[in-house]
């Protein structure tokens, strides 16, 4: 008779068996036995939190930096449903987390007790999958589907809801057993028959571009080295969204920039206007394809995705190719380079015109902004802080607005897993935690949370967490006292009516990082910029950096809603000199 | 047109509706239906119909018929979107029009009234396998399988009768022929 574990104990052995390191979590009553077996795990860190949202954001940063699922342990009730904002944000960012909660004893399952809430209802739109284990046998199939389902296919979140009786009851502990029930509904399922049309669009392009998402950094750091192989051996131009940041050079002369409503004038010039567009890894969200019946009208399209429900859903293409990124960018390269030898040097003359005609998009440099001498311009900012990091392995994240997306125009990656956003939920107040997160993936890294002080507010509790753990993050924020996005939505389509977009009463940021132990820094003006980045870099422990920035300072270039991509809206450097044109201007 | 403040697009061309029936295998479990059901809900498909049971006791299988409409591209999605739930083994949809398959519901109708009333609404229903499953001096309880509209034909034509509740469920569905979906 082999020994017998306690469901508590068959969690630990479980997630030993998985190789994880850290839990971030938080106690209460309903989890009380799983963390009183804490202790003999030496193997596996609880990160405590100080709210639960955190610990989902911070297991979201863990994971998207490190390529391993994120796991998440939470009380019952409230403990739950303060969870379900990082998993709906990890839902729609495919992150693979597993999140463990706590619940009532199964006799007191639908009596309203104490701290109980419905997680398994709550949480089934926002997870993967979910489930409410309430016979201790299960206990183990369960948590190891859990891990599959999660890191399997597109990632994304689970939850594992374990009544308290169960983490006391007993049983065997069986190592898994294979199951295939979800291997064979996912994965490559391209023919060679599809690359061969891949390759014969390709060398028939003349304007193609290529535009890949946060399915290449999902596919894995190969992936990322796959793809620059890919994209130098055809010559395209290659445009991200904000998640697929990283995955090509920011700073190599293929990558045109983001594309979207707050890309580069020359990425969405180059969408509209391309006669091959292919899609690698990235959904067609509506952030990037503004008005969908004018989506780049004149194109073929292609599109690699491992989701076949991505497919089709906002955009029919002309070629779908359901697989993981990785390997149909190497099938393809390797059927290229068997298939024409002289194919790579024929098609980059084809296409000359079309790189001619995207450097002269370039030289509106849409990203430009008028610098002052006085306050200090965002942009400004966040190019400082870029200039003063590059020569490290810096890993950025942020929380959601202005600042995001200056964030994304510039500062340029050059790596995967480096970039850290709430691109698809838009969660504020995920940047800190998720800094956090990151952090403890990489304790000697430098890690920078590029805030809005808005948003930063939402989930400050956490430099809490960062002083208790010595997690050396950086919150750089840029503080121009409003909710800077709103503001410019207000201003530019509500006639300036700014309703409840100024913080009144904002802390001092100085003294608020002194009061939870860590440095304060505040910059006022462009002069002192510099050295007060470098005194943020040099010390040892978590800053918080509060960057006094102009208020007034609106992201552009911006495509307006319900425009397509020819019609944005530029900078006010542009409209200086070429007067906005009667469109646009109906625009604002 | 809609607002154009929105800070989302606005939305365009509306494609032409078809009505499809949906058939899912599922593992008959805790919640699977509301997974199923959720995923309607969620995404603003419409469900006209709906029924469940469990077809393989052996294999812990369910089988759900959902009749639903939408555009062809929403259609394709809702095939997609099912596959992709955990506990779905297979997804089949059939168009309503589709001649290799039958659709079938089931209906009960009470009629309260006098001999000759009762007598009027068996004739009536004669031609969709009507039969009688209670029947006392003022009433009859008749049982119909038929399509949805030819219910929806019935049930008008006996309202005069004395039709006083009708109970209905949703479609099933089966292939001709000897072909299994697999």
């Amino acid at each position: 008779m082999s020994k017998l574990y306690s469901g508590a104990e068959i969690v630990f052995k479980c997630l030993e068996d998985q190789d994880v390191e850290f839990i971030f979590g938080y106690p209460g009553g309903a989890v009380l036995p799983i963390y009183d077996e804490l202790k003999n795990h030496s193997s596996i860190k609880h990160i405590l939190v100080r709210h639960e949202q955190g610990a989902g954001h911070a297991a979201e940063g863990y994971a998207r930096s490190s390529g391993k699922p994120g796991v998440v342990l939470v009380t019952s009730g409230p403990g739950a449903t303060n969870v379900v904002t990082a998993l709906t944000d990890a839902y729609m960012d495919s992150v693979p987390l597993v999140c463990i909660s706590g619940q009532v004893p199964t006799h007191l399952i639908g009596t309203d007790a104490f701290q109980e809430c419905d997680t398994t209802g709550i949480t089934r739109p926002c997870t993967k999958h979910n489930w409410l284990v309430k016979d201790v046998k299960d206990l183990t199939k369960v948590l190891h589907e859990a891990f599959k389902v999660a890191t399997t296919g597109r990632p994304g979140p689970v939850l594992v809801d374990i009544p308290k009786d169960v983490q006391f009851a007993k049983t065997n502990y069986l190592k898994p057993k294979k199951e295939n029930k979800i291997a064979n509904k996912l994965h490559n399922k391209f023919t060679q028959n599809e690359l061969d049309k891949l390759i014969d669009l390709i060398s028939k392009a003349k304007k193609p571009v290529i535009y890949t998402g946060g399915g290449v950094i999902n596919s894995g750091p190969k992936a990322s080295e796959t793809l620059r192989e890919f994209v130098r051996l055809i010559g395209f131009p290659i445009t991200s969204t904000l998640q697929g940041l990283g995955a090509f050079p920011g700073d190599d002369n293929q990558f045109i920039g983001m594309l979207g409503m707050h890309g580069t004038y020359e990425a969405n010039n180059a969408m509209h206007d391309c006669d091959l567009l292919i899609n690698i890894g990235a959904r067609f969200d509506d952030r990037i394809t503004g008005k969908i019946d004018e989506f780049s009208p004149k194109s073929k399209k292609v599109h690699i995705d491992i989701d076949p429900s991505s497919i089709n859903k906002i955009i029919k293409v002309d070629l779908a190719i359901v697989g993981d990124v990785n390997e149909v960018l190497k099938s393809t390269i390797k059927k290229i380079n068997k298939k024409q030898n002289g194919f790579k040097f024929s098609n980059k003359q084809s296409i000359s015109k079309w790189w001619e005609q995207i450097q002269k998009w370039r030289t509106k440099d849409s990203l430009g902004y008028i610098n002052s001498d006085k306050t200090i311009k965002p942009q400004y900012a966040v190019q400082r802080l870029y200039e003063l990091t590059k020569t490290q392995d810096t890993f950025i994240t942020t929380e959601v607005g202005q600042h995001q997306m200056w964030a994304a125009q510039h500062y340029k990656f050059n790596k995967p897993n480096r970039w850290m956003t709430s691109g698809g939920l838009g969660t504020m107040g995920y940047g800190l935690p998720a800094a956090v997160g990151v952090q403890i993936a990489h304790p000697d890294k430098l890690v920078i949370d590029i805030a809005g002080e808005a948003s930063v507010l939402m989930t400050m509790q956490e430099m809490s967490t960062a002083v208790q753990y010595n997690l050396p993050i950086k919150i750089f924020v840029l503080n121009n006292q409003y909710m800077g996005m709103v503001r410019q939505w207000q201003e530019l389509l509500h006639e300036k009516n700014y309703s409840e977009s100024y913080s009144e009463a904002l802390p001092d940021f100085v003294k608020l990082a002194e009061a939870y132990g860590c440095k304060g820094i505040k910059a006022n003006n462009p002069e002192e910029l510099d050295v007060k980045i470098k005194e943020m870099l040099d010390h040892d422990g978590p800053v918080i950096f509060d960057c006094q920035v102009d208020p007034n300072e609106n992201c552009f270039p911006m495509i307006p809603s319900g425009k397509p991509h020819n019609q944005m809206i530029l900078g006010p450097n542009d409209k200086k000199e070429n007067k906005i044109t009667g469109k646009g201007k109906a625009l604002v | 047109m809609a607002n154009p403040k929105s800070a989302y697009s606005i939305p365009t061309k509306k494609g032409k509706l078809d009505t499809h029936i949906f058939v899912v295998w599922v593992d008959n479990e805790a919640g699977v239906l509301a997974r199923v059901v959720g995923l309607f809900s969620g995404r603003g498909y419409n469900i006209e119909s709906l029924a469940v049971a469990e077809v393989d006791a052996t294999k812990n299988i369910s089988r759900i018929t959902i009749v639903t409409t939408g555009t062809p591209q929403v259609i394709d999605q809702i095939k997609l979107q099912l596959k992709k739930l955990v506990p779905v083994h297979k997804v089949a949809d059939f168009k309503r029009e589709d001649k290799k398959v039958i659709f079938k519901e089931m209906a009960l109708l009470k009629v309260v009234g006098n001999k000759k009333k009762i007598e009027k609404s068996l004739k009536a229903c004669k031609s969709f396998n009507p039969v009688i499953l209670d029947k006392t001096k003022q009433s009859v309880v008749i049982q119909i399988t038929a399509l949805r509209r030819e219910i929806d034909k019935m049930s008008k034509r006996l309202k005069p009768f004395g039709l006083t509740s009708t109970s209905r469920t949703g479609a099933i569905a089966m292939t001709r022929g000897s072909e299994v979906f697999k």
